[in-house]
């Protein structure tokens, strides 16, 4: 319990300071309170109100609104639901940058193999027509061997030929991302009657479900994500093949002195990487957004190098950070709207936090800190493998 | 000129590596710092060349105190430095890595190297040194580097010269001819500090000892000593460095190696037509300069290096092609050189480190789940078998002392079913009592039968631990002796001289 304190301590600290920090951007941005330049007390008393103004909105927008808890209790949630909605695809991309982490790799890939997971999770969700339960396994199957391939790859070619796993996932989040846009122009992909490029939607049978009514998006994808997160902790910790993970990561040369295979292990880790983020791109698909277009993977991918980042590469840290920034994302819209304060700022928060995790000297400093655990970062590890 | 430090005091943490040292080193004299790898001599000599500041403490030169905050500090002192890994520039001339950082100039933009030539021809031809000013540094000869750093810092005039374990890197021959030189620049006047753990140089060139242990100095000694005198001071206990040996029971022949050439990956030749036999509850010793080939030909054993042509047989299977885990299991314990980058992970546990190998058999895998209690189980079996001192089995390796990080790679490397023993350079780095610990249980391996390939650049381990010796010359055999071949003669072969 007194090590659970420890390990929090760093990461609030730094998120309060990214509060702090960025309600000070927000109000002496605002107008209003630079217009008060004259008169001290009035300009902070306005300061505060302004940013407090823009963090209830924020709160409003990503965990509870009591305006809409009027007409029902449930649907006061509906913030909340939305946090989740966006936090369960970054959940999983960040388990797949985290993973590879874990092995000395940087997967700069999960934008393109989550591209490679909707399609397939797309394509099987709209074309076949199968009974229901089955119909979300066999597209859930789909996106992940699409994108487990188009992730084994990677490996793959760094096994075989020393190709650097940073320059061919970027390149291959190119190839994924006009793949699908050649694709969604093709007459298989075209939903008929229409020109712009947008998938048919996936048959209601390949759907999650959802998981408090109908009201709310909040779906099943959210609890895969969880028991996903919970099954990469046992594989790494555990398991025969996430101990060669590891040691890979952490030392290939002794790795290879003990009889590991090094090149077998990248092509695993990458492959479960890829279906990873091709999982992310299914729950995406099959969750909340089942007709596909061009703008699918948004910024998922590379969202989530921040996210593992932030969760220091462990399965618990991830999921934590990746509600975090579900949390900005869902609340940053509602900010916006209600409150002169563009969706950028939520931009600067995630830059904050990831500057103060990421600088765990600096808070130390800051808060005259001795002996908090300030783990490792993993900062640019793999980059050099 | 006298050089004298009070109270010397330096703390890294909670690690005081030295810790209020007083030493005196006076003009005309060779006094040597005698310390296990560790015990703060090099430390101690890094805040006299200005390289670290002390916490506490200071230096004196003739008696009047100075401040030292940079090797140009030390060197306008008259205080030069000959370092352990040469501070030369591989492909500047000997002339151009002297002067460099007191470049002269005659003229705007042109380099006056002419005087610097006639200064290393001066000091060159004064201590029969022999050095070509306009040879390329990386054409030398390690021994003749080490005289360019000595030459350099007597150029400017150097009245104390340190150096830093100057003959790990040199042959036997070499390190006489230094001795020689330190001599000589003794008796005109210089005070030269010898920083070492070779009790057999020590002993021959030193005037005065001061014996360094855990950053304390512990005591002095005259060079009339004898070796077990010296060691015990060093490690503070009373110490054998004779290994205990009965004669070799000499079984079936274990190990053919036939014609064997290692490339490099651009076809450079490392090891060049080795060929040679090695029985069961033997140990062939492979003697060397460091970079002769003898890396290369450990690791090309359990498949390790990638371009080998050539015949590998163990116990009549040939296991030239073998993957390294091929290798491992068909009867090779592997002890790799650097047992930090290739021996262990560092960031795993001590119960982790120890079942790299076996990680995904039974008993401690069952499918594909780790047991974690066979895990712990077998670590708790491993550490009592092999003395690991370690607060828990479950701490990471690296808050291992270096004896004990080898000796989890020995547990883990001789705790399968082993035919041979390959070992490179078992006890670089080493204190002594771990090296008496390595030594053992090398000859125990080798007198229950098995057969040992010991690689080492160590003459005394050679000699000790050797059942017959190869001498290996960039990339040959250059010779296969008995292991009563003298000192001399073994020497000559290191340097490439066959009789």
């Amino acid at each position: 319990m007194k090590n659970l304190l420890k390990k929090l301590t760093l990461p609030v600290l730094a998120f309060s300071m990214a509060l702090f920090v960025s309600g000070l951007l927000v109000a002496f941005s605002d107008s209003q309170v630079l217009a008060l330049k004259g008169k001290p007390l009035s300009m902070i008393a306005k300061a505060f109100s302004t940013a407090g103004g823009a963090y209830w909105a924020l709160f409003r927008g990503s965990i509870f609104d009591p305006s809409l808890a009027e007409k029902s209790f449930i649907q006061g949630f509906y913030p909340l639901s939305e946090t989740l909605v966006a936090a369960s695809p970054l959940i999983l991309t960040g388990l797949s940058v985290a993973l590879a982490f874990r092995a000395g790799l940087f997967n700069i890939g999960a934008q393109g193999q989550f591209i490679a997971g909707a399609i397939g999770a797309s394509w099987v969700g709209f074309t076949f027509e199968m009974p229901v339960v089955i119909h979300a396994i066999a597209a859930i199957a789909a996106a992940m061997l699409f994108a487990g391939i188009y992730g084994g790859v990677v490996g793959l070619l760094k096994a075989r030929t020393g190709a650097h796993e940073v320059i061919v996932t970027i390149m291959l989040n190119y190839v994924a991302g006009y793949f699908l846009l050649w694709l969604l122009s093709t007459t298989a992909f075209l939903r008929p009657g229409r020109q712009d490029p947008l998938a048919p939607e996936v048959k209601t049978t390949a759907r999650l479900p959802h998981l408090f009514g109908s009201e709310l998006r909040a779906n099943l994808g959210f609890i895969i994500a969880l028991l996903v997160a919970a099954g990469v902790w046992w594989l790494l910790q555990r398991s025969t093949w996430g101990f060669r993970f590891r040691a890979v990561g952490a030392n290939a040369a002794a790795s290879r002195t003990a009889g590991i295979s090094v090149g077998r292990t990248t092509t695993t880790v990458m492959f479960i990487a890829g279906a990873l983020s091709g999982l992310a791109g299914a729950v995406q698909i099959l969750g909340s957004e089942p007709a596909m277009t061009a703008g699918v993977g948004g910024s998922f991918g590379f969202d989530a190098i921040t996210v593992a980042l932030l969760g220091r590469a462990t399965p618990i840290g991830t999921v934590f950070a990746a509600l975090l920034f579900g949390a900005l994302r869902a609340g940053g819209l509602t900010m916006q709207a209600s409150t002169e304060t563009p969706l950028d700022l939520v931009l600067v928060i995630q830059a904050l936090v990831v500057l103060f995790i990421a600088a765990p000297a600096l808070i130390k400093a800051i808060f005259r800190l001795k002996s908090v655990d300030a783990g490792q970062t993993v900062a640019s590890k793999g980059w050099n493998g | 000129m006298s050089l004298e430090l009070r109270g010397i005091t330096k703390r890294f943490g909670a690690l005081t590596a030295n810790d209020s040292i007083d030493l005196k080193v006076e003009a005309g004299e060779i006094h040597a710092i005698l310390g296990e790898n560790g015990a703060g001599k090099s430390t101690l000599m890094n805040i006299v060349y200005g390289l670290l500041s002390p916490d506490e403490g200071s230096i004196s030169v003739d008696g009047k105190v100075i401040n030292i905050n940079s090797p140009l500090d030390a060197l306008a002192a008259g205080i030069g430095m000959v370092h352990q890994h040469f501070m030369l520039i591989p492909v500047f001339t000997v002339a151009e890595n002297i002067v460099l950082g007191h470049e002269q100039v005659k003229g705007p933009g042109f380099l006056d190297l002419e005087t610097a030539r006639k200064e290393i021809a001066r000091v060159s031809a004064e201590f029969n040194f022999d050095v070509d000013p306009d040879a390329l540094v990386e054409d030398l000869p390690v021994g003749i580097q080490q005289r360019v750093e000595i030459i350099r810092a007597l150029i400017y005039d150097a009245k104390v010269l340190i150096l830093d374990e100057p003959t790990a890197v040199l042959t036997p021959q070499e390190t006489d001819e230094l001795l020689k030189n330190m001599k000589k620049l003794r008796d005109k006047g210089a005070a030269i500090v010898f920083i070492t753990h070779k009790l057999r140089e020590v002993r021959e060139a030193a005037d005065k000892i001061t014996i360094i242990r855990r950053g304390k100095v512990v005591g002095t000694a005259s060079p009339t000593a004898s070796q077990e005198e010296l060691a015990s001071l060093m490690v503070g206990r009373p110490v054998s460095l004779d290994v205990d040996k009965a004669a070799p029971q000499l079984g079936e022949v274990l190990l053919t190696v036939d014609q064997l050439n290692i490339h490099d990956h651009t076809g450079r030749a490392l090891v060049k037509g080795v060929s040679f036999e090695l029985r069961a509850g033997e140990v062939l010793a492979v003697a060397g300069v460091q970079g002769n080939g003898q890396s290369e030909l450990a690791e090309a054993m359990v498949g390790l290096q990638e371009h080998v042509d050539g015949k590998i047989t163990l116990a009549g299977v040939d296991i030239t092609r073998s993957t390294v885990r091929e290798a491992l299991h068909s009867g090779i314990a592997f002890i790799p050189e650097s047992r930090e980058e290739d021996g262990l992970i560092s960031s795993f546990s001590i119960e982790e480190n120890l079942i790299l190998d076996l990680h995904d058999l039974p008993p401690f895998a069952n499918g594909p789940v780790i047991s974690q209690s066979v895990v712990a189980e077998n670590a708790s079996k491993r550490v009592t078998e092999f003395d690991i001192r370690a607060q828990s089995a479950k701490d990471a390796a690296s808050s291992l002392s270096g004896g004990n990080k080898q000796k989890v790679v020995l547990a883990r490397e001789l705790s399968r079913p082993v035919k041979l023993v390959v070992a490179s350079q078992p006890t670089r780095g080493l204190d002594v009592g771990s090296i008496e610990f390595v030594h053992e249980r090398i000859i125990a391996e080798r007198d229950s039968g098995r057969g040992v390939l010991l690689f080492s650049t160590e003459l005394d381990e050679v000699v000790a631990l050797a059942d017959r010796i190869a001498v290996m010359y960039r990339g040959e055999f250059i010779a296969i002796v008995p292991a009563d071949t003298s000192r001399e003669e073994l020497g000559l072969l290191m340097a490439g001289v066959k009789r």
